[in-house]
């Protein structure tokens, strides 16, 4: 199991050819009290850059982009009843998509960990 | 941040706070602290918040029949403005359009005016320009300080007493730790309060002393503006322009009788005509039905799909606890409970009009 992570401030755990997908703590953090997701849904196909959802704080609508190509496997349902988990817990219970990957060699353009951390430093 | 934004002289107090700076109107002003717009938002309506408004323009008025004269600008009754009251009003343009929205005050032997930030440049020359004879003086070594919520009374009369006394749109000069400031009780987020002018030099160490009170926090203009959203206040620039009607935007109740009848400022015929005919469209709110906040520019269609209006203001209300917004809308649609669709992201969403404001307005009577 590896994580990525992309220059939108998404990251990207990797099991085999699946993959959950969510926005880092740095995300959570700057976009401030986040009121309303809106989602994909089970079975949508997208390429790399394409949005794929879009999250509202108090401040301002901010969509997601696609890190990688792929289709939804599956949505948390978590984040429409209670979109404020984005904030408590952007790195794991707060989840937003599964996917499967359809090119696993398109992660090498990503960042590990190390490199994320210098990104937003 | 580009080397040409100023700052207010509580810019190190918003630092050390931990405030988020952002570019405002030109201004390096705190969108939020470390507490959260959410968080700030609650704690002005349940206790008391404190934001810098320093970035506004702050104006003086000397000379004879000052008020008179800036009738010939705006629509509000100002020479029977008694000595330590303040009137909202706006400068209209010829075409019955608002180019900005102002607080002025009767100070005794002067007017004291409160103007936008992003207006300063166009409004304060243009009254310098309009007002013969009159010194027309902006201040530029005082801070603007509010603040807001229940316990401002308390806040605040801890360090001046006689801000306990005054009443709402009463305005005057008092010591603040030694310190002379004007208070006047009024603010934009719909609860009691003050706004405060203090000499720069005393500024941080006033606020400072505010936020010392238990019940004080900090807040941004994130906060103020999902404040004043639900207080169903306009932000000029987006509910109130230079294309829509003080009658339209809803604040004929600051078009006081004898200039309804008299005229005798700029734009008096449209808004004259307006006044007896009734305006084309009207500024309402809107609650969306979903959770999908809808936000300025967002079209507004009948349930038939057809266009009628425009979001000018909109976002999530932390007290109402859910989207809100406020829009222009054809007359026709505009009664409460008619039902119109959202256009967000290319999909209609169910909304209804609604009476503004989306909360109770806690003024002091």
């Amino acid at each position: 199991m590896t994580t990525y992570y992309s220059e939108d401030h998404e990251w990207i755990t990797v099991e085999g050819d699946t993959a959950t997908v969510g926005i880092t703590a740095h995300a959570a953090e700057q976009l401030g009290d986040i009121v309303f997701i809106e989602l994909k849904e089970e079975g949508d196909e997208f390429e790399s850059g394409d949005e794929i959802g879009v999250i509202e704080s108090v401040k301002a609508a901010s969509e997601i982009y696609a890190p990688v190509d792929g289709e939804i496997i599956e949505a948390n349902e978590l984040l429409e009843s209670n979109p404020a988990a984005l904030n408590d817990n952007p790195e794991a219970d707060a989840w937003i998509y599964k996917i499967k990957l359809t090119d696993p060699a398109q992660l090498e353009g990503l960042m590990n960990l190390a490199g994320y951390k210098t990104f937003i430093a | 941040m580009s080397q040409a934004t100023k700052r207010t002289p509580l810019y190190e107090l918003h630092c050390a706070l931990g405030g988020k700076m952002v570019d405002f109107a030109g201004w390096e002003m705190p969108v939020q602290y470390a507490m959260g717009i959410m968080g700030e938002h609650t704690h002005c309506r349940t206790k008391a918040a404190l934001f810098d408004v320093s970035h506004m323009g702050q104006v003086l008025l000397h000379g004879p029949d000052a008020a008179l004269k800036l009738e010939a600008l705006v629509p509000a009754a100002l020479t029977q403005l008694p000595e330590g009251k303040a009137r909202y009003t706006f400068f209209t343009n010829h075409e019955g359009g608002i180019m900005d929205d102002l607080i002025v005050a009767n100070a005794g032997d002067h007017l004291f005016v409160v103007v936008n930030a992003s207006m300063r440049a166009q409004n304060i020359p243009y009254m310098a320009a309009s007002l013969k004879g009159i010194d027309v003086t902006e201040i530029f070594d005082r801070a603007l300080v509010a603040v807001q919520g229940p316990s401002a009374e308390a806040v605040v009369s801890a360090h001046c007493p006689q801000a306990a006394e005054m009443g709402f749109m009463e305005t005057l000069e008092a010591l603040i730790d030694g310190s002379l400031c004007r208070l006047s009780r009024l603010g934009y987020t719909g609860e009691d309060g003050y706004e405060i002018s203090i000499p720069e030099a005393d500024a941080e160490r006033i606020a400072r002393l505010m936020l010392g009170h238990p019940d004080c926090e900090p807040a941004g203009l994130g906060a103020r503006d999902s404040l004043r959203l639900e207080a169903g206040l306009c932000l000029y620039g987006n509910d109130i322009t230079p294309t829509t009607s003080p009658i339209e935007a809803g604040l004929t109740w600051a078009i006081q009788k004898r200039r309804r009848a008299e005229g005798g400022f700029p734009g008096a015929a449209r808004i004259m005509t307006e006044l007896a005919d009734g305006p084309a469209r009207k500024l309402v709110g809107i609650k969306p039905q979903g959770r999908a906040p809808a936000r300025a520019g967002v079209v507004v269609h009948d349930m038939a799909g057809n266009t009628i209006g425009k979001i000018t203001s909109g976002g999530f209300g932390p007290t109402v606890a859910g989207p809100i917004a406020m829009g222009y809308i054809s007359v026709k649609h505009a009664a409460v409970r008619t039902k119109i669709q959202l256009i967000i992201r290319g999909k209609p969403q169910l909304a209804e009009v609604c009476a503004l404001p989306f909360v109770t307005q806690n003024y002091k009577r």
